[in-house]
């Protein structure tokens, strides 16, 4: 059991997992399952700067905060305990077409070629790190709602809303990862 | 004197999302510590399950693995027989409130946010939860990245009017 819990989870044992988190929100506080609103109520908690958006009553969404300061928390716990020794197991084809852009270090679960403090100031890391971020910001906001929110939550109470919107997540994905990531790698 | 100008933006607010988790009991602070529980099991299964991992999301939208689909996928499937098992049978939270659903009400936002935010998830590796999930397993730069997303958060809040929906 020990061994099975350091080794990586397949996705038939997290999926279900992370399904259940619907339900157990829901029923310990009637609360719907969403991660980027998060990021709209530190903007109304920190820099609300007069923008009717971001005037409300933060307060009353807390519990969303107390929710990412756990996922940060136990980002910090999954590693320090249940730590998986070995590489993160890529497919071949990923690791061929990564080394053609010098990213042969496959030992954690982000590439410290890419996301580090030093490459933060360069070209690339600008565009990967800060730039892709704020992607994130905006188009989950734009679209109001990211993975937890639209595609778990929103799929799980059928909205068709969230279907479009999670169709539009896997295009983006598709189109940032097959052309325009490989032109940032060569920066 | 605040509600009367939130008041007047009727229409964009309809587009929103928000304060529909507005439970009707008031509660002390450390209730909330129940869902810093939550977060602290759901940041270990990112972790365990790899979600966070720059690479897996490089191989599912390179179509190279089926990790990430299987997982998104029996996620939504257990989540959507939750949920009908708490309708169909009329479950309440534990403190006794009705479970309320809120629908989602379709705008354009959804398709091109929903396309700029896929852009950014391919590029950063990560959609907001787990980004928060690798700022914890000790990868410090990832914070920029965070600041980055509510930055992008804000300067939408800041356009929003002038943007379609």
């Amino acid at each position: 059991m020990a061994e099975f819990i350091m080794q990586p989870w397949p996705w038939y044992v997290a999926g279900p997992l992370i399904g259940l988190i619907v339900p157990v929100l829901l029923i310990i506080g009637n609360k719907s399952f969403g991660i980027s609103s998060s990021l709209r109520h530190i903007c109304a908690a920190v820099v609300p700067s007069n923008i009717a958006f971001f005037r409300y009553d933060w307060k009353k969404e807390i519990w969303n905060l107390f929710f990412v300061s756990g996922i940060l928390a136990g980002g910090f716990i999954a590693v320090q305990i249940l730590t998986n020794p070995d590489d993160v197991q890529i497919s071949p084809q990923l690791a061929e077409e990564l080394k053609k852009y010098g990213i042969n270090n496959f030992s954690g679960l982000v590439p410290v070629q890419l996301f580090s403090w030093e490459n933060l100031f360069t070209l690339k890391g600008l565009f990967i790190i800060v730039f892709g971020g704020f992607l994130v910001g905006f188009g989950t906001r734009y679209a109001g709602g990211c993975t937890s929110g639209h595609s778990i939550m929103g799929l799980s109470t059928l909205q068709m809303p969230s279907l479009i919107a999670t169709c539009c997540f896997m295009a983006g994905g598709f189109i940032a990862a097959n052309f325009i990531l490989p032109l940032i790698l060569i920066l | 004197m605040q509600t009367s100008e939130i008041n007047t933006d009727y229409e964009v607010r309809s587009l929103d999302t928000l304060c529909i988790n507005e439970s009707h009991l008031t509660h002390k602070w450390y209730y909330n510590l129940k869902y810093l529980f939550v977060g602290i099991i759901f940041g270990i299964i990112f972790v365990k399950a790899e979600i966070i991992s720059w690479f897996r999301i490089q191989e599912m939208f390179r179509l190279q693995s089926f990790h990430m689909f299987g997982l998104i996928g029996s996620a939504v499937l257990v989540g959507a027989v939750s949920v009908w098992i708490i309708k169909k049978f009329n479950i309440r939270t534990i403190y006794n409130e009705k479970i309320e659903f809120h629908p989602k009400t379709f705008n354009k936002g959804q398709i091109y946010g929903g396309l700029l935010f896929g852009l950014g998830w391919a590029i950063t590796g990560a959609c907001p939860g787990p980004m928060y999930a690798q700022v914890g397993t000790g990868a410090t730069v990832i914070l920029i990245t965070v600041l980055s997303a509510i930055a992008g958060t804000w300067v939408y809040g800041y356009t929003r009017n002038k943007l379609p929906h």
